[in-house]
């Protein structure tokens, strides 16, 4: 059976959760200003990489609460759990600058 | 002044009998007043039920208990007659503070499974770790039966109680998949 940390928790079985997709997509700040092409980006072009995936899973089946997870699609290992609006621990300190969470609405409100 | 409001006996939609396989007794609980808190903080009490215990834990007794399910939900049980009382000690004990207290008394259905291997039983259908370490006494949490969502609960006292809680939809099936379960104890 797979564990998935929920932040709130701890370890739980694998079928009490639903995943959310990519994590940490921000919405434009301006929809009006933006062409055709952006917007539909914005709505529908996702990744799908080989490997280390950041993506916002729910615990629909306990606390209830949305959390974004770290997992490598190659192997479904999980490689850290972190609560709604935060970036990884992995990336603290690294090259990438953590962004402004306050600005992406739906992180903000969960 | 009417000091005690009348409230509509429900009728019970498992019946009252009690069935027993392999020494765990499972138990349609009568019928009983539940809540659903919702609010931010932790502060205070509700009806002398605190609201600050850790997360997935249960607190009171049998009679009167508050499990918290999540960072700001709580779910509450008293006795069908207190259904108004609470309500209204509610309303002072959080007056002030944004917060949701949803009747759900005709929602749930409540069933006792108790015994020495009720964990067994249950495990035929739930994918929690209930040892004694993982899943101690006066742990609480929302989890699945099944294919049904169910509230978890285990009472105080070594010998193990449970309580599971459940939607009434689902509540023929969680009974029967329990009952089912408790004839494959000790097979295997």
């Amino acid at each position: 059976m797979l564990l998935i940390a929920c932040p709130y928790c701890g370890n739980r079985p694998e079928t009490e959760f639903r995943c959310g997709g990519q994590a940490h997509i921000a919405r434009p700040e301006q929809p009006g200003a933006l062409d055709d092409q952006n917007w539909s980006e914005y709505l529908f072009v996702r990744k799908n990489p080989r490997g280390v995936h950041a993506e916002r899973w729910n615990h629909a089946h306990g606390c209830g609460r949305w959390f974004n997870a770290l997992r490598d699609t190659v192997t479904d290992r999980f490689i850290e759990t972190y609560p709604m609006g935060e970036r990884p621990r992995s990336e603290q300190g690294g090259a990438t600058a953590p962004a402004a969470t306050s600005d992406i609405q739906s992180e903000a409100r969960a | 002044m009417l000091e005690v409001r009348y409230r509509t006996a429900r009728t019970l939609p498992l019946g009252r009998v009690e069935a027993r396989p392999a020494g765990v007794a499972i138990r349609p609980a009568e019928a009983e007043a539940r809540f659903v808190l919702r609010i931010r903080s932790t502060e205070g009490e509700i009806a002398g039920l605190p609201l600050n215990r850790p997360i997935n834990t249960v607190s009171g007794d049998d009679r009167r208990w508050i499990a918290r399910l999540g960072p700001d939900e709580w779910l509450i049980g008293v006795p069908e007659g207190e259904a108004d009382l609470l309500q209204t000690s509610a309303a002072s004990d959080l007056a002030g503070r944004a917060h949701s207290l949803v009747d759900v008394s005709n929602r749930n259905v409540g069933i006792d499974v108790e015994g020495a291997r009720a964990d067994e039983l249950l495990n035929a259908g739930c994918p929690l770790d209930l040892g004694e370490a993982a899943f101690p006494a006066g742990s609480a949490t929302r989890t699945l039966l099944g294919k049904a969502e169910i509230v978890l609960i285990r009472r105080a006292g070594a010998q193990p109680r449970y309580r599971v809680e459940c939607w009434r939809s689902f509540a023929t099936y969680v009974h029967d998949f329990l009952k089912e379960a408790g004839l494959g104890i000790g097979e295997g």
